[in-house]
Formats: C-alpha cells, structure tokens, sequence
C-alpha cells in the first residue's frame, strides 16, 4: 500500500472494542453484527482494491429504526461510522477504518411502491441499480442513469457517488433523476428530503446529498424517477485514423443539435484489449473507435443515423457500421461495456481513472497521457464517455513489480493535474473517496474547501462520518467558526460605493 | 439607506465582508423582479447586482456559458437563440404575474429562485443545468464550486446549494450553465372537454408513452380563455407538447393522438402557436390580472395535485391550474390566502410544498411564504444558514431564517 494517511484510530474506542459489539448486537439482534476477523475480511475494500482495512466492526441494520439507534448511539459517543452500499466504489469511498462501525445498508433490499401514474419508484438503499429498472421493466419502464456496475451497485450508493452511465448524456447524471430521500443523521434524526413531488421547499438538501460521498447522513429510501424506454435504439460503429478527428466528429455531432443516448469513444489499445477479449468486430487498424447511440421514436432514429453517419464521412471515418438488429447493437456495445474486464486480462492489475475535460481538449489530453506513459513506462489504455468530456484511463501496471503502484499512482495523478489545467475536473463519476483526495488542492483553494468542510459542519458537526475521505484535512468545525473578518479591522472603515 | 452597486466580483466581496464585519444585513438584489416574492425585507443596505454583468465564456459547441450573476437572463437569451441554443430549463419570467414590465430578471436571480418551466418534467429546473459558480457567503468568504463540465462529482454541489436559496446563503458573482440545441419544430395536442380527473389520467397516460412528451398541463373551463388571446375558450384544454426534429414530431403526435383516443376531441397547434402557449403557461399568464390576489405556487405528486384542489374548492373559492403533468399547481384565491387550510390539505394528499407568490404585503409578513418544514429539517436547514452566513446578513428573514 502506498503513502495514504487515514485519520489515526482513536485508542479510547478500540478499548471500548467489546462493550459496543455487545451494545450494536442489542439494538441489532441475530446475524447483524460482524466482529469476527475471518468473516469482516469481505468488507476490507471496496473496488479500489489497493487499499485494504478490517473495521472495528461491521453492522448490517434492517429497520431505519436500527440506523437511527445506531446512529445516535455513535454520535454521542464520538464513533465514527462509514456507510457501504454494495461496496463497488472505485474512489476507496467504502474502505472501512480501525476504530470506526462499518454500515453496511444491503440488507435493506426492498422495492416499496412502483407508481406509474407519478413514474416512481421508491426503494430501500440497498436495491441494485439494476433491481429498480428489472422491477418495471415488464411495463417498459427503466431507470435510466447506468453505471457499468449496475448488475451490483446500490442505489444508495449511487445517490452518495452522484454515479452516471452511457445514458447521462441524454438523460442526466443520479441527480437529475432522484426525486426524494430519507435519511438518517448522526444525531439519529430521521429528515425526509423531497418525495414524489418536484423541487425542494427550502434549501436543495437534495442536491448537497447527492454526491456527498457518505460524509453527512446515512440514506434510508430513496424515490427516483422512472422512464417509459425508447420505442428503438440503434447504434453506429465508427472508426478513425485519428482521435482528432474522431474528437471533432462528436463535437459536430454536438454541434448539429443531435444529443445521443450515448456516445463512447476508445482509443487503440482499448479497441485491441476489447476485441482480443470478446471478438465484437471492431476495426483494429483505427487509432480511435466511436460508438454513437440513438434512441427515440424510429422515425427519429431513422432521421438522425443518416446525420451522424454523413458528419462521420465529413471527419473521415474509415470505417461506418450501422447497426441492423438488436443482436448487432448488443454486439457493437459489448467490446465496450467488457473494456475494464479485457484490459484486466492483459494487465495483472490497472488503475482507473475518472477526469473530465472539455470536450475540444481531448487530442492535447489524450497526447500529454501518450507523454506521461513513456515517462513512467507503464501503458494507459483509454475509454471516454465521449460526449460529456469523461475520460476513464486504464493505467496498466503490476503490485508484484516493487514500484509499479506508486508509479501507477503518480502517472494517475498527473493526468487528473492535466485536466484540471485545461479546465476540467478530477472527478466526473467515481467521487473523491481515499484515491483523490490529496489532489483536491489541484482545484479547489483552501478557502473553497473551508466552505465545503462548513457545509459538512452543518450536518455532522464533530466528522463522525467517513473521517479521511475527500477533504484532505477536515478542520474541525470549532475552528472553522471564527469569521475571517473582524469589526475594526477591515481594510476600509469608510462604507464601500461603486 | 445606501445601495451598493458592485460591478466586478472583488467589489462584491468587499461589500459583502464590510457588511459581515458591520453586522449590517444587506438585501441581495439582482434586477428586484422577484422582489414580491417572500416576507418583506426591513433591511437598510441593498446590494445591487445589475452592474455586475457580461458574458465571460460562450462556447456553443461545447453546450456551455458563464457570465456573471447580474447578467440580464433576457440579453443571455437572445445570444443563445442566435445560435439555435437554450436554457432547456426554460426560466419562467414573473413580471406579467407581478404586475411588473416583462423580459427582466438576471442570471443569478434565475439560479436563487431555482427557476423552471413547462419543460420541469422533461429537461429539469435551474438546480439540473448549474455546473459551477463563484460567491461570496455571507461570511465575507469568497469561494467556487463545481467547473464547466457536466460530468462533475469533485465535492459537495455547492452550486446546487445556491439553486432555490433565494441569495440566503452567499451572493453568487460567477455562473457557469449547461446549455442545449433548441428544438427544430414543436407541436401541442389539445384535449378538449376532459374533467380535471380525465385530464390528470389522460397527462399521465402521455408522460408514460415512448412519445416523448416535453410538457403536460391542464387549463380548467374558467382559465382556458386566457391564453393565446382566447383562441382556446370553451371547454377545459388539457395540453400536451412535443418537441424535436421535424419528422419526429409529426410521428410522435400521431401516436400520442392515437393513444389518446376517447381522451376528449383533439386539436393541433403547430410552432408559433405552440410556443406562444408554452410560454404563455411558463408565466402563469391566466392569473396575470393586473390584481394583486393572492396567488399559490404548489407543488405535490402529478396524480395529487387535483385531488387536492377539489377538497380546497369545497371550502374556499379558488380559480386553478395545472403544469408539470399536475403537480405544479397555480392557484388565485378569491379572497384570504387561506394558508393553513391549504398547506393541511397538501399534507394530507401526499405532500409537497406551496410558496405565496403573489399578495398584499401585509399577507405576506403575517403568513409564512415559504412552505414551513417540519422541526428537525428546519434545524438543519438553520445549521446551514449558519456555515454561510453565520451574521444572518444576507436577506435575514426572506425564506424565514
Ligand atoms: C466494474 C465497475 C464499473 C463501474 N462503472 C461505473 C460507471 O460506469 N459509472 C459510475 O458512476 N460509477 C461506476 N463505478 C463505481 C461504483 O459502482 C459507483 O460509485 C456506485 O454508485 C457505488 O455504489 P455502491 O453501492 O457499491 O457503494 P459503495 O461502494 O458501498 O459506497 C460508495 C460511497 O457511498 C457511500 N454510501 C453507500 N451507501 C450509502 C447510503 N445508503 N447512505 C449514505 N452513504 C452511502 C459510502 O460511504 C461510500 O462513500 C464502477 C465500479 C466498478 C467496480
């Protein structure tokens, strides 16, 4: 493991160790209390697997009466508490700390209300990703926000991550699509934020939850929005001699007012690991492969292929596929969507990374990675959800070679430097977690990051959730009080006019 | 009484921390056109944002613009349409509904009010189109969140945070928004004749097809007359807009239409109509009577919303609305606000929340405008205003803290 500081346990709760498994074992009585070494190693890691840490203890609740009991139980005696969904964070968002309960929400498993007239569904936490759109896809409705790991990630998890997929380019990020939660503070208060209606009465709590990282409440149901799916969906299959031009094909894509279900792009060895693995029929003698889905009324759809495909020809694509059926638009996705597990099989391990760019810088991002790769000397192989800018390198390296993980890290964060340089950001999907963490200075300044850790005041004023993840060092809310101003010591005592 | 009116963000801050340090409250104004809207302000000092203004990015093939806070939205709407853009979250203009000249407003007062439109069911409000700003809180701190890209989950969405805050929190200087292509064509089927009932079923119905509807509303027999100059008078008008590329359109509006068979007898209106309507609907239009009784913005649950309105007939008179599918609800009250009796009655079909818009002054200091939230989320929603603006400087007591 390389140099990664976490806050250090606190010695006066590992010696309480005992005392508050037997208190977690009351409010949660049978099977939901872990304390047994062999049996707490499954929850060490999330998906950032370089990382690794055993819990004080594992408590997996199955009544928001449990998580509040639990909650208030830790707030009053200064115990941290880290939230897990289903543990698939690539950020290190989930990995547990020495002293700290781990919550593991996946026993809360249930779909609550489907309501087609509101388009809803309401849900506990723990609910796949996947289980919200299996349990109204027999009506032809779908939860349209995709992360690849749908088939396992929590919705819960998914609120805390503000997690996307191919389709947030059409139809919006978790955000946009979660109508209302519940949740629990570390005070044991049960608040309701939103519902089935739309818009909060007062501050966007919502819109603060999302994304927050597990760092300020646990949430307990969640009620998103449902969409009737497309009448049809075709995909065209694009290749280019150049990531230029295959860049400045989807900026005219953009351009010409087409907004595609999804737009994915892979370079050279994306495309050769992707087709060595599962034999999509994807061009190998291109630098750079564009997928391009439109969905919609056929009518649509029909109109809006001839488009692409003639803004295609006018950036020179070498090759142009259209797909025909079903079978073949599956087909064309499935090099893409097996692009992780493909580079997995040429690499011991790889690192994967999640910056966002403007989309015009891509051929400067995509050359200073080309630069950085040889001054490492490790591979990078890259995919991108081409048409927001999202760029997820694969860093290909080996933890059995001494220094190849921190070299992997180092190449990682210089990337993540590159595009905050070109206007970009460090995250677009994966969160800060653990991974990013010490680079949040790269972009934010201290005083934007004090406004941030004063937000987190407001809902857990003494840090007890998630301590050591996103903010490089958490001030404590005390000190964050004092105001940085003081009467009499203004530089102008005179009232300002302009 | 001294008006500060800033034109570059270092000015703002300066204000801003002469302010925290004075501990004198400003009012936080962008053009005022929201000015009715919430408790009467006692506030000596305003901060006037009108200068503060210009765009300082635009690149539309990137779908992306930033200006500063005062920019008027209306200029911003004009540069985005000569390049066949939008705002998609469709700002609603409250100056025909506040007895106010029409067309005013700045950027950052469209952020603070978290604004929407018709199009709120399809393409999201103002919170669903920020992607970054820069402000000032009210502790004299001057901060940025977010960037100018769309996929972005580097820290808390503090620009998020700002949408509906009504400049309670910081004075935003910077905005950065996602902007989108503007629909070639659009088309509106009319239902004519449906009860509110039929209508809430026949929106549903629509919103639940592949027909991609933008918009659904409902105008009830005493309101569809006061719209497109009284071209839809007669029986209530349920509305359902389509939008997009030519061919798409028409195809889409003939399934709808099929669909809705038996739905009341259909009508078509084409493009210009169409976004006369839209727009028209967007700036609560029927109740801009040149009055000042008292108007309701409320929003519930689609299939709710004239559950409600009905129990509320039953006691009071009200002339209503609908939008958003049903779940935004306009209502004009004959006579008192009737806030407890209606906020009870949303409570009771649901929940959601119902904002005072429009009344007399003293109505508005003698009833709370925003909808009242229940204790432990009000604490909450205190403690934030705290970590902002801990000398409660910024518009003290607008949103009733
Ligand atoms: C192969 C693979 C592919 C992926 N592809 C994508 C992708 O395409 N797009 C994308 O956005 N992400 C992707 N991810 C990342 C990950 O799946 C998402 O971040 C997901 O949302 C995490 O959900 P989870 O349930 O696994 O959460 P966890 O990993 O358990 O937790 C993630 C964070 O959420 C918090 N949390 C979890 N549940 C709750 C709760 N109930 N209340 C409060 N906080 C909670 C945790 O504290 C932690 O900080 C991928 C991951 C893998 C392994």
């Amino acid at each position: 493991m390389s140099g990664l500081k976490m806050p250090l346990p606190d010695a006066a709760t590992l010696a309480r160790r005992a005392e508050i498994v037997a208190d977690m074992r009351i409010i949660v009585p049978g099977e939901g209390v872990v304390d047994a070494e062999n049996a707490m190693r499954v929850f060490e890691t999330d998906g950032l697997t370089a990382y690794r840490q055993l819990p004080m203890v594992v408590v997996l609740p199955e009544t928001v009466t449990q998580v509040s009991r639990i909650l208030k139980y830790c707030g009053e005696r200064n115990i941290k508490v880290v939230p897990r969904g289903a543990g698939t964070s690539l950020s290190g968002g989930a990995l547990p700390l020495a002293d700290a309960v781990l919550l593991v929400m996946s026993r809360f498993n249930r779909i609550l209300d489907i309501d087609y007239a509101n388009r809803t569904v309401t849900a506990q936490p723990g609910v796949t990703n996947l289980g919200i759109t299996h349990a109204v896809e027999q009506d032809g409705f779908y939860y349209a926000p995709d992360p690849s790991s749908q088939i396992a990630c929590s919705i819960g998890g998914n609120i805390a991550e503000n997690s996307g997929g191919v389709h947030s380019l059409k139809y919006g990020l978790t955000a946009s699509n979660v109508l209302g939660i519940e949740m629990v503070l570390i005070s044991g208060e049960v608040v309701r934020l939103g519902g089935k209606h739309l818009d909060a009465e007062g501050y966007d709590l919502l819109g603060l939850m999302t994304g927050s990282e597990g760092l300020l409440g646990v949430v307990t149901e969640v009620t998103v929005r449902i969409l009737k799916k497309p009448e049809t969906a075709r995909a065209v299959l694009l290749g280019f001699a150049s990531s230029e031009e295959a860049g400045q094909c989807v900026a005219d894509i953009i351009g010409a007012g087409i907004i595609p279900g999804g737009m994915e792009m892979m370079d050279r060895p994306a495309i050769h690991a992707a087709e060595d693995f599962v034999q999509a029929g994807y061009p190998l003698d291109v630098e750079a492969l564009l997928i391009v889905e439109l969905d919609g009324p056929a009518a649509e759809v029909d109109h809006l292929i001839g488009e692409v495909e003639a803004i295609a020809k006018r950036n020179g694509s070498t090759t142009c596929q259209i797909s025909t059926s079903e079978a073949e638009r599956m087909n064309f996705w499935a090099g893409r969507k097996a692009a992780f597990p493909a580079v997995g099989r040429i690499s011991p391990d790889y690192l994967c990374m999640d910056g966002t760019i403007p989309r015009k810088e891509l051929p400067k991002v995509l050359a200073g990675m080309r630069e950085l790769s040889e001054k490492y000397g490790l591979r990078v192989a890259n995919v991108f959800h081409a048409g927001d800018g999202n760029l997820h390198p694969l860093i290909l390296y080996d933890a059995n070679k001494d220094d190849e993980l921190a070299r992997a890290e180092a190449f990682g964060a210089d990337i993540l430097r590159l595009c905050v340089k070109v206007g970009g950001v460090l995250t677009g999907e994966h969160g800060v977690g653990v991974e990013k963490r010490d680079l949040m200075p790269e972009m934010f300044t201290e005083e934007d990051l004090n406004q941030q850790i004063r937000v987190k005041c407001a809902f857990d004023p003494d840090h007890l959730f998630n301590p050591g993840k996103v903010f490089p060092q958490l001030h404590r809310c005390a000190e964050m009080g004092r105001m940085h101003v003081h009467r009499g010591q203004v530089a102008f005592p005179d009232i300002p006019r302009f | 009484m001294t008006t500060f009116t800033p034109s570059t963000p270092e000015q703002v801050l300066e204000t801003v921390s002469w302010a925290a340090a004075e501990e004198t409250p400003l009012e936080v104004v962008g053009h005022g056109s929201k000015r009715a809207i919430g408790r009467p302000l006692r506030v000596e000092h305003t901060l006037d944002l009108s200068q503060l203004t210009g765009v300082t990015l635009y690149e539309p093939e990137e779908l992306v613009l930033s200006a500063r806070a005062g920019t008027p939205l209306a200029e911003l709407e004009k540069l985005l349409a000569q390049n066949n853009q939008e705002f998609a979250f469709e700002p609603m203009d409250y100056g025909p509904l506040l007895g106010q000249e029409p067309g005013r407003g700045t950027i950052g007062g469209a952020l603070a009010t978290n604004l929407a439109g018709p199009r709120r069911v399809k393409a999201g409000a103002a919170r669903d189109h920020i992607l970054g700003i820069h402000a000032v809180s009210g502790r004299g701190a001057s901060f940025k969140s977010g960037g100018r890209v769309v996929k972005n989950v580097t820290g808390y969405d503090l620009s998020k945070a700002m949408a509906g805050s009504w400049g309670t929190l910081a004075v935003v200087t910077d905005v950065t928004f996602k902007v989108l292509p503007r629909a070639a064509t659009e088309a509106t089927l009319v239902l004519r004749g449906l009860t509110e009932e039929d209508a809430a079923h026949a929106m549903a119905l629509a919103m639940g097809s592949s027909a991609e509807v933008a918009s659904a509303a409902h105008l009830p027999e005493s309101v569809t007359g006061r719209v497109l100059d009284g071209a839809l008078r007669g029986k209530g008008s349920t509305l359902l807009r389509l939008e997009g590329f030519g061919p798409s359109v028409a195809y889409r509006f003939d399934r709808l239409s099929a669909l809705l068979q038996g739905h009341g007898s259909h009508e078509r209106l084409d493009d210009a109509q169409s976004r006369q309507l839209w727009r028209e609907v967007r700036d609560c239009q029927p109740f801009a009577d040149g009055t000042p009784r008292a108007v309701w913005r409320v929003s519930m649950a689609p299939s709710q919303g004239h559950h409600m309105v009905m129990a509320l007939r039953m006691q009071t008179a009200v002339d209503a609305f609908y939008d958003w599918q049903g779940g935004l609800i306009w209502l004009r009250m004959e006579a008192d606000p009737e806030a407890d009796l209606l906020r009870a009655l949303i409570a009771q079909y649901g929940g959601g929340h119902a904002t005072l818009i429009r009344a007399p002054a003293p109505w508005r200091s003698a009833i709370p405008v925003f909808q009242p939230q229940p204790p432990a989320l009000a604490a909450l929603s205190a403690r934030l205003k705290d970590q902002f603006d801990s000398r409660a400087i910024l518009n003290p007591g607008r949103m009733g803290i």
